[in-house]
């Protein structure tokens, strides 16, 4: 019995609940498309309003060696669009650059 | 005087008696472990859904807490060997350390009843998704409906979840198989069927798979079958679709 009162003191049942809260205001997605052949398209959809999407894009541009651009939308706001691919590296480098939480960005598709 | 003696002989024989159970049982117990080892990485052409493995020692609160309940039986047996241990040599006991004792007892547990062992993630299995080409420009999921069923979830909503995830459009054909625009290995698709498994399958408070999606109120709602919890899941959506292929004329 003892052990498991142990396991009952580790274990915070509410650590998971107020993350969830915090998650679902902003989430950033980073989806793929795909395109004719084998080609496909990087979408960066949520990203918070104080960061420049401009002089983002341009750096990531020049980061990935891909040309992108950025499509304004009625519903989703504005959304960074690249070719290719680029689904992990933007994820990495919004972690390491931006200081985005890793747990607020979801990376859909296959 | 011969009384003692015999006394003495007899202490002895048990002792010997007891020292031989227990390297037997050692034995066995290291032998199992073995070939548990050697097993679990092999496993089947099903794809089985875990998070990432657990070890052992990392079961969660919910599992320790059954195993200890449901093992007692098994627990009280191992005990008494034991404590036969224990008044053989004392000293040899405190080289056990808890990871060892730890081991061992997962050992007897896993020969014994298996399925209070702790890794229930590893039992929950669906059938690998059979994906075909159809066409240039088409795939074809054939066993969506038996996947769907599997996983006691109604085939839309599935189907639903796989073109916003895959940011594509299909079709049922007569079959009830899937046409889903745009070419997909089967590779692709399990991990698709994998982050809904995450996502709408598995219970959030304890990982169990056996959990019923109830919708209120047009909101939907995850039951636990298994620790009885209900948790709210999102919705899906599909979010920005950009523009693939030639663009349409705007109607002026």
């Amino acid at each position: 019995m003892s052990a498991s009162l142990e396991n009952i003191k580790t274990f915070d049942p509410f650590a998971d609940a107020l993350d969830s809260e915090a998650q679902t205001v902003n989430y950033v997605h980073i989806r793929i498309q795909q395109r004719n052949g084998r080609k496909t398209l990087t979408t960066v959809q949520g990203l918070p309003a104080e960061y420049d999407l401009k002089r983002i894009l341009k750096v990531l541009k020049k980061d990935f060696g891909c040309n992108g651009h950025i499509a304004k939308d009625e519903e989703m706001g504005e959304v960074i669009q690249l070719q290719g691919d680029q689904r992990v590296k933007v994820s990495e480098f919004l972690v390491s650059a931006l200081q985005i939480q890793k747990k607020t960005i979801k990376i859909h598709g296959f | 005087m011969s009384d003692v003696e015999e006394k003495k002989v007899v202490t002895e024989l048990f002792g010997d008696l007891n020292k031989k159970k227990k390297k037997k049982s050692k034995k066995e117990s290291t032998g199992e472990e073995d070939e548990e080892k050697a097993s679990t990485p092999v496993e089947g052409e099903d794809f089985e859904f875990k998070k990432k493995k657990k070890k052992k020692s990392k079961s969660s609160a919910a599992d320790a807490f059954d195993e200890q309940l449901e093992a007692a039986g098994i627990n009280e047996v191992a005990e008494e060997g034991s404590a036969e241990e224990k008044s053989d040599n004392a000293s040899d006991n405190t080289d056990l350390t808890y990871s060892d004792l730890l081991s061992r007892f997962f050992g007897i547990l896993r020969e014994n009843n298996p399925e209070l062992a702790g890794d229930r993630g590893t039992k929950y299995k669906i059938p690998p998704p059979v994906v075909t080409r159809d066409g240039s420009k088409k795939s074809l999921f054939a066993n969506v409906k038996e996947i769907s069923e599997r996983m006691k979830r109604p085939s839309e909503h599935v189907i639903q979840y796989l073109f916003a995830e895959l940011g594509t459009s299909g079709s049922i054909d007569g079959a009830s198989r899937l046409i889903i625009k745009g070419r997909f290995q089967p590779k692709q698709i399990e991990n698709v069927l994998r982050s809904y498994i995450m996502e709408y399958v598995a219970c959030p408070t304890c990982k169990s798979a056996n959990t019923l999606l109830q919708k209120e109120n047009r909101l939907y709602f995850l039951v636990c079958q298994a620790c009885g919890s209900t948790r709210t899941v999102s919705s899906i959506k599909t979010g920005f679709q950009a523009h693939v292929g030639r663009r349409k004329k705007v109607a002026a």
